[in-house]
């Protein structure tokens, strides 16, 4: 690979107090991939994602997307710029009907800028332009589902209305923080192409994840974190290989047999 | 040096004044805005009990601290345990019953020159070349041990343990058997006595007038959040920054800028460092 | 036993849509205007209906109230930063115009809207840093905000000191003063209301919901919400702008807790939320409140307690339960 890395990560460390989050993380990513970032619970990848995007700020070490540094930036600028992510705690805005929780990117200057997920460049009407984002990720447009409220909707769809708030930007880049934890297996099975259809139109992610064997199936590159600290980072299949991880993460029996399914 | 005598006497009062509304919000999260009217409401029974009934000095400041024990207990019981969890609704409801009491009092005639409490020993004695009232020392002796208390009460005995760990992870401290509604119900009794006692060991300085209730309160907040909230020796440590930079203030500048000063700190504190100067991590993700 | 539970039925209206209606026939269009025509001409009329000088002082007061309640229930339930500085509003707002109009001598209809521009800019930069803040540090820190610029104008003796300012020019006219209160309240309610369901509004509340994933959508939030203070904190100077022409003085007491929390009484016990409860409960509260004046402070322990038994046993508000009385039949079902 000779082109520029779309995000560079270097040496990014964050210390709560005395202790490090993570410490000295390094890495590449380049445009159209996937990366998975695995790694015990505490292991850092939360706050990874959160360092990225400008959520908190960083001990020390830089970020770079498509070679401007944006280590320190307010995260909505950081957004703005086609970085987007996904809470691992799902909080839709309650009080509104799902499809009216897009409406809200939607008047982001990014959006305002873009037209949103496939538009080009003029922003339409924003009630149909989220109906149609909702329809692209899996809700079916002429059921009642979009129009329920928020609050009502069940994991599964919540976790596709955080995809879908990512994708009115039209992103570049999205981070997405464990969105098939807590899916049924039928869930995740629908999922996959949707993560597949993004990566073909060109977006870049990076999908920290416990379900491995999916995770497996759409990462390009895997990093491992463990304490802070990054173990490994390369192909899927070397990373399954190394020693180092079985040690420190698929130490068990139940998770070995995880690996031989991937 | 009299700066030094009067900052650590001022800084004591504060530690004194704010103790009650640390630990009630501590343990059960409730910003109690009636702990101004229970300072006050106590110096008031006390009197009464002292002058109408003609009781014992000692017996009566007794009883009335048993009496704002089983008043505090009473509001967490029947009003404060219906709101708990919405901070608004906290405020407004602990403010509301706290205007009534202050308000009540001021109705029922409670006010002119004639309501004094007596000090506990009278005279003074020349530290220094200050002259400092015996019971002013008294209350920074009683201060002193009373934080020393509270540490060790919380530390070291099977209730003090279950409040602080009711105060540290609610659902932990409920899944292992405590109840934390009667937790917070010891504490709001618990606060509400420490406030009493405060009340009386403060008000022989002065008169007691209904408004020393808005300014104590005005000061627990003070020191409670420029503290951190919920961080014991944060609190004692807060008192004597304020109690100085007041007495300072005052030498330096003029008695009115002393209310001034303790706003000021609040203000600042909590767009400079959130947290407090000693809270955690834990407690600026509540702020912030 | 046979056991029963309470049914609801949304009445027809209602249901068709959130913000479009259909409208079929006089009586459904009878049915959504009836109720907001009542409080337009209820409250037009109040003055003329009311003749002694006294009462009409009061409606204005009202008035004043409705505006800060108003101002309060935008800011706590619309954009999800609970002000407790009404007062701070107030004082600002009225400094703001006894300046102009003493020092610069400018008419009060040019005074009060020029106070009420500058009041707001003053107040929202003042507030700007506490932006980030939350829940209750952030009511925590907008109650001190009055009571520091109190006890300044009275540690610096500027402004007056603790004497005020005297000799602000009234209104040429009683009627003026009556109307022009009323009419702001109704435009500001209803002007409110609207904004509140427009693209402004709505990210208003996404910033309530959530902040954090208006900001993972490439939006500074502190943006949106300096920009709710602006306006919320535009009402309040108006009407301390209003209030110091009524009474013809400005002093201390502007930033008095009275302005900052009968207010919030008025919102929790006209119903939060709805915008048109906090003006309800103003026009309940303070009247009743001047009734009961003859019992000096009692009056104050009269509506503290109120205030508790309502957020304690109707938090929800007189409003919120009339809305649901009149969109809803309710029948009682078998279970």
């Amino acid at each position: 690979m000779n082109k520029e890395p779309i995000l560079q990560v270097r040496d990014v460390t964050k210390a709560f107090g005395g202790i490090l989050a993570l410490n000295r993380v390094s890495f590449d990513l380049y445009e159209g991939d996937i990366l998975g970032i695995i790694g015990p619970n505490g292991s850092g990848k939360t706050t990874l994602v959160n360092s990225i995007t400008g959520f908190i700020k960083l001990t020390s070490g830089k970020v770079m997307f498509r070679g401007k540094d944006i280590t320190g930036r307010p995260a909505h600028k950081i957004a703005d710029m086609g970085i987007t992510r996904t809470f691992q705690i799902m909080r839709p805005y309650y009080s509104m009907l799902a499809y009216k929780n897009l409406v809200i990117p939607l008047f982001s200057p990014r959006a305002k800028r873009t037209g949103g997920w496939r538009g080009g460049g003029k922003l339409g009407d924003r009630d149909t332009v989220s109906i149609d984002i909702l329809e692209e990720i899996g809700f079916e447009r002429d059921s009642y589902v979009p129009y329920k409220l928020a609050s009502t909707l069940p994991t599964g769809y919540l976790k596709r209305l955080e995809l879908a708030r990512c994708l009115a930007l039209k992103p570049e880049m999205i981070l997405c923080d464990e969105v098939f934890s807590g899916l049924s297996m039928s869930e995740i099975a629908s999922m996959i192409p949707l993560i597949e259809r993004l990566q073909m139109s060109g977006i870049t992610l990076i999908m920290i994840e416990h379900r491995l064997r999916e995770l497996f199936k759409v990462a390009n590159r895997v990093m491992v974190l463990n304490f802070g600290e990054k173990l490994i980072e390369g192909l899927p299949e070397e990373v399954i290989a190394d020693a180092r991880v079985k040690e420190a993460y698929f130490g068990s029996e139940e998770a070995k047999e995880v690996m031989d399914h991937a | 040096m009299e700066i030094l005598i009067y900052g650590t006497i001022n800084s004591v009062a504060l530690v004194l004044m704010s103790l009650g509304f640390a630990l009630v919000y501590g343990i059960s999260r409730v910003p109690n805005f009636a702990h101004g009217a229970l300072f006050v409401i106590t110096a008031f029974i006390t009197w009464s009990l002292l002058n109408t009934l003609g009781l014992n000095y000692f017996l009566s400041i007794v009883l009335a601290i048993i009496a704002i024990g089983v008043l505090g207990a009473l509001i967490y019981q029947f009003v404060l345990i219906r709101v708990r969890g919405m901070a608004i609704s906290e405020i407004i409801a602990s403010y509301a019953i706290g205007l009534a009491i202050l308000e009540g009092l001021r109705w029922g005639g409670f006010k002119g020159h004639s309501y004094r409490l007596p000090v506990f020993i009278e005279g003074s004695i020349i530290v220094g070349d200050v002259p400092v009232d015996y019971h002013r020392i008294l209350t920074v002796v009683i201060g002193a041990a009373l934080v020393a208390f509270i540490w060790l009460f919380t530390h070291y005995t099977r209730l003090g343990l279950a409040l602080r760990g009711i105060a540290q992870d609610e659902r932990a401290s409920m899944m292992l058997g405590i109840d934390s509604d009667r937790m917070a119900l010891v504490a709001m009794a618990g606060g509400a006595m420490l406030a009493g006692l405060a009340g009386i060991l403060l008000l022989p300085l002065g008169n007691i007038v209904v408004e020393s209730g808005y300014n104590v309160l005005t000061m627990a907040i003070a020191v409670c959040i420029i503290g951190g909230l919920g961080s014991w020796m944060g609190a004692v440590l807060a008192a004597f920054i304020i109690g100085f930079a007041q007495i300072l203030s005052v030498v330096y500048l003029g008695a009115h800028y002393q209310m001034v000063v303790a706003l000021l700190a609040i203000i600042f504190t909590l767009i400079l460092r959130p947290s407090g100067l000693f809270g955690r991590q834990k407690e600026l993700e509540e702020r912030v | 036993m046979e056991q029963r539970r309470k049914e609801r039925i949304d009445r027809g209206v209602k249901v068709r849509s959130d913000s479009i209606y259909a409208l079929m026939s006089w009586r459904e269009l009878s049915y959504l205007t009836v109720p907001r025509l009542l409080l337009i001409i209820g409250m037009l009329i109040l003055p003329l209906v009311v003749t002694s000088m006294y009462w009409q002082r009061v409606i204005s007061i009202v008035c004043i109230y409705a505006l800060l309640a108003l101002s309060f229930d935008f800011l706590a339930h619309y954009t999800g930063l609970v002000s407790l500085g009404g007062a701070f509003f107030i004082g600002v707002g009225g400094y703001l115009t006894a300046i102009f109009n003493t020092t610069f001598g400018l008419p009060p209809l040019v005074s009060i809207p020029l106070a009420t521009v500058f009041g707001a800019i003053i107040c929202t930069v003042l507030l700007l840093p506490c932006l980030p803040l939350r829940g209750v540090y952030f009511a925590i820190v907008t109650l001190m905000y009055p009571l520091v610029f109190a006890r300044i104008i009275e540690a610096m003796d500027i402004l007056g000191g603790t004497d005020g300012i005297m000799g602000i020019d009234s209104f040429s006219n009683r009627w003026i003063e009556q109307y022009l209160v009323i009419i702001v309240v109704l435009l500001l309610l209803f002007g409110l209301r609207r904004l509140v369901n427009l693209d402004l509004g709505l990210i208003f509340r996404a910033v309530k919901d959530n902040d954090q994933a208006v900001r993972a959508s490439g939006m500074s939030i502190t943006n949106y919400k300096a920009l709710a203070v602006l306006i919320a904190s535009g009402m309040g100077c108006l009407g301390g702008a209003c209030i110091v022409h009524i009474y013809m003085w400005t002093g201390l007491s502007l930033f008095a807790l009275d302005f900052s929390i009968l207010p919030i009484a008025a919102t929790v016990i006209g119903g939060a939320g709805t915008l048109v409860g906090p003006v309800l409960g103003c026009l309940i509260l303070v009247p009743i409140s001047e009734l009961l004046r003859e019992f000096g402070t009692l009056r104050i322990v009269f509506y503290s307690i109120i205030l508790v038994g309502f957020i304690v046993f109707r938090s929800e508000g007189i409003m919120v339960y009339g809305q649901r009385k009149y969109h809803q039949f309710e029948r009682w079902i078998k279970v």
